[in-house]
């Protein structure tokens, strides 16, 4: 089984527009949407969920204040700043546990939180992992573990050969987690000053967990001469440009009737598209 | 006043709400920018500062005297991130795992855990010159590769806000713990979206946060492509979430192509600084 995740660093280059269009081109695939922070994978993919999972990621300090004595130990010793004049501010609080043991009288505990939910579902293109982080919870990273390890099963149950991911934006927890491990890393750039920084911090990241990476730029008219820049980068750096994919009107069409955006459209954009994948199979299938 | 930028989706458009309104507003009034995507800070290539002052930022993680631990077990079991492993042959540090809360410290009974600093990023400071020559100070947090952990470094960036001034942040995309960490406390937060079915999703999420931790927001609408047209569904929501769309940017080729070559647009596009400037006027507004 091969895992394929497809990272950005940036926001908002296409990772989904083109992870949707791989779903549809790809055979024998279990589709996995990484991005637990802010999913969109399922707008276009409208899976239908056959298993649903609570998801305990985080815990916070609960304090019984008929036991507290105000001797402000806990607040002495909280080193994030989550405890001010004897009140735990939820938001604050990581869960540690240094509180509850610093705390002479037996006062505050630690509660398992509800952070969220990991779903396994069936599509039109197979079966998909998925998740929902709830509102101002944390433990993203975690969430997107759970959503690697039920994709595996997934993959192993059905005898799918790939895993096709979308990654979050960024490069911390939620994006180590969601290549660490995985065999090819598509990175989609886009020709600005931002696209080329962001690019080659994601490609540290993906080096530093060494992971071969391919890199595609999306929108690449935008900016012929930032597009020359990444392809300089991307030349010394020893990264094949495996796709120029030309900025269109038609992906927020696709999007807005929610399609794939190699299904909707046959323009020059989607043909390119679908050039990369065809690559990537040959590289990697 | 601390006005964040924030979206949800990422690419919605967040660091150019923030520099374009930074350096309108520089103009007459003292301004900070703070750029918290420490992940991939992007406002520093529009800006560009004279960085002045630059320091590494670092989390406290354990070091374990061998000589001195027996090998209870009592630290890795208090540990609520797994960072660390007591095995026969030793104690295992997994530094990345590590939050630095010092309670492995606290509740060994040999004393054999002191700490070190590990270093996770750094703090950049400087100034950045509006065309009018005046100063805007500018602060970013920047994560070291491979690291994991974004908020105690988004902390540090936040220690910088200089109470006199204006600050406005330009905060990490989605809407989980950096998110969190970098708009709590503030007193506005500017939603930027974008007119379609991903933007809206993830604008909806955002909103649930900020109704969550009680900060009042508005949205501003990028690329927009008129109300028959892309805006009416994102339109809509916000009316009926009582959400106040600020502003509006135009899609528009000039706008994308000053972007991609790392320039603010009001500093070709003159006639927007009077839209940055009733954009302030709409927040204070909000936060009165």
């Amino acid at each position: 089984m091969k895992q394929l995740t497809i990272i950005s660093g940036k926001g908002g280059t296409g990772k989904t527009t083109i992870a949707v269009s791989f779903a549809s081109l790809a055979k024998q695939k279990v589709l996995a949407d990484c991005d637990v922070d802010a999913p969109d994978m399922h707008l276009i993919l409208k899976p239908r969920i056959i298993k649903s999972e609570e998801f305990r990621g985080s815990k916070r300090a609960v304090k019984n204040d008929d036991l507290c004595t105000d001797c402000g130990r806990c607040e002495a010793e909280c080193r994030y700043g989550a405890i001010k004049d004897l009140r735990i501010d939820p938001i604050k609080c990581e869960g540690c546990g240094v509180c509850v043991q610093v705390c002479p009288t037996h006062a505050i505990s630690l509660r398992e939180n509800i952070s969220g939910c990991a779903f396994i579902s069936e599509t039109r293109y197979g079966p998909m992992a998925h998740a929902r982080l709830n509102i101002a919870e944390e433990a993203s990273g975690k969430l997107v573990s759970v959503v690697r390890e039920n994709a595996k099963q997934l993959a192993e149950k059905h005898k799918k050969s790939l895993i096709i991911i979308d990654g979050p934006p960024g490069i911390g927890c939620p994006v180590i987690a969601s290549l660490t491990g995985v065999d090819l890393a598509l990175i989609v750039t886009e020709p600005t000053l931002s696209g080329i920084h962001d690019l080659k911090r994601i490609y540290g990241v993906a080096k530093h967990f060494r992971i071969r990476s391919l890199v595609c730029i999306n929108k690449h008219d935008l900016n012929e001469e930032n597009t020359g820049k990444i392809e300089d980068y991307c030349r010394e750096s020893g990264i094949e440009v495996v796709g120029k994919i030309l900025f269109d009107q038609d992906v927020t069409r696709a999007m807005i009737a929610a399609r794939p955006f190699v299904e909707f459209s046959q323009g020059n954009a989607a043909s390119e598209i679908e050039r990369v994948w065809r690559r990537i199979e040959k590289i990697f299938l | 006043m601390i006005i964040s930028i924030a979206s949800g989706k990422g690419g919605t458009g967040k660091t150019t709400v923030a520099v374009n309104l930074a350096l309108t507003l520089s103009e007459s009034e003292d301004i900070q920018l703070l750029d918290c995507d420490v992940e991939e800070p992007n406002a520093h290539l529009f800006l560009r500062p004279e960085i002045k002052e630059s320091y590494p930022v670092t989390i406290p993680v354990p070091v374990i005297d061998e000589e001195k631990c027996d090998h209870c077990g009592k630290c890795s079991q208090f540990c609520e991130f797994n960072a660390l492993a007591v095995l026969e042959s030793g104690v295992m540090v997994f530094e990345e795992l590590c939050h630095g809360c010092g309670g492995c410290g606290i509740v060994c009974p040999k004393n054999a855990i002191t700490e070190r600093n590990r270093e996770i990023g750094q703090i950049e400071k400087g100034f950045a010159k509006n065309y009018a020559d005046k100063n805007l100070a500018f602060a970013l947090g920047r994560l070291n590769i491979g690291e994991a952990m974004a908020s105690p470094l988004i902390r540090k960036v936040k220690e910088e806000i200089d109470r006199g001034k204006t600050a406005i942040l330009d905060v990490p995309p989605g809407t989980s713990c950096p998110v969190i960490e970098s708009i709590y406390g503030s007193d506005c937060c500017l939603l930027v979206t974008e007119p379609t079915p991903f933007g809206l999703y993830d604008l909806k999420l955002a909103v649930g946060l900020l109704k969550k931790l009680g900060i009042p927001f508005g949205i501003v609408i990028n690329r927009s492509t008129g109300e028959k047209d892309g805006d009416r569904d994102v339109e809509e929501y916000c009316r009926k979430e009582k959400a106040p769309v600020l502003m509006k940017i135009p899609y528009d080729r000039q706008i994308a192509e000053l972007y991609s070559k790392g320039v603010p647009f009001i500093e070709e596009m003159l006639g927007w600084k009077k839209e940055f400037l009733n954009l302030l006027a709409r927040v204070r507004e909000i936060v009165e």
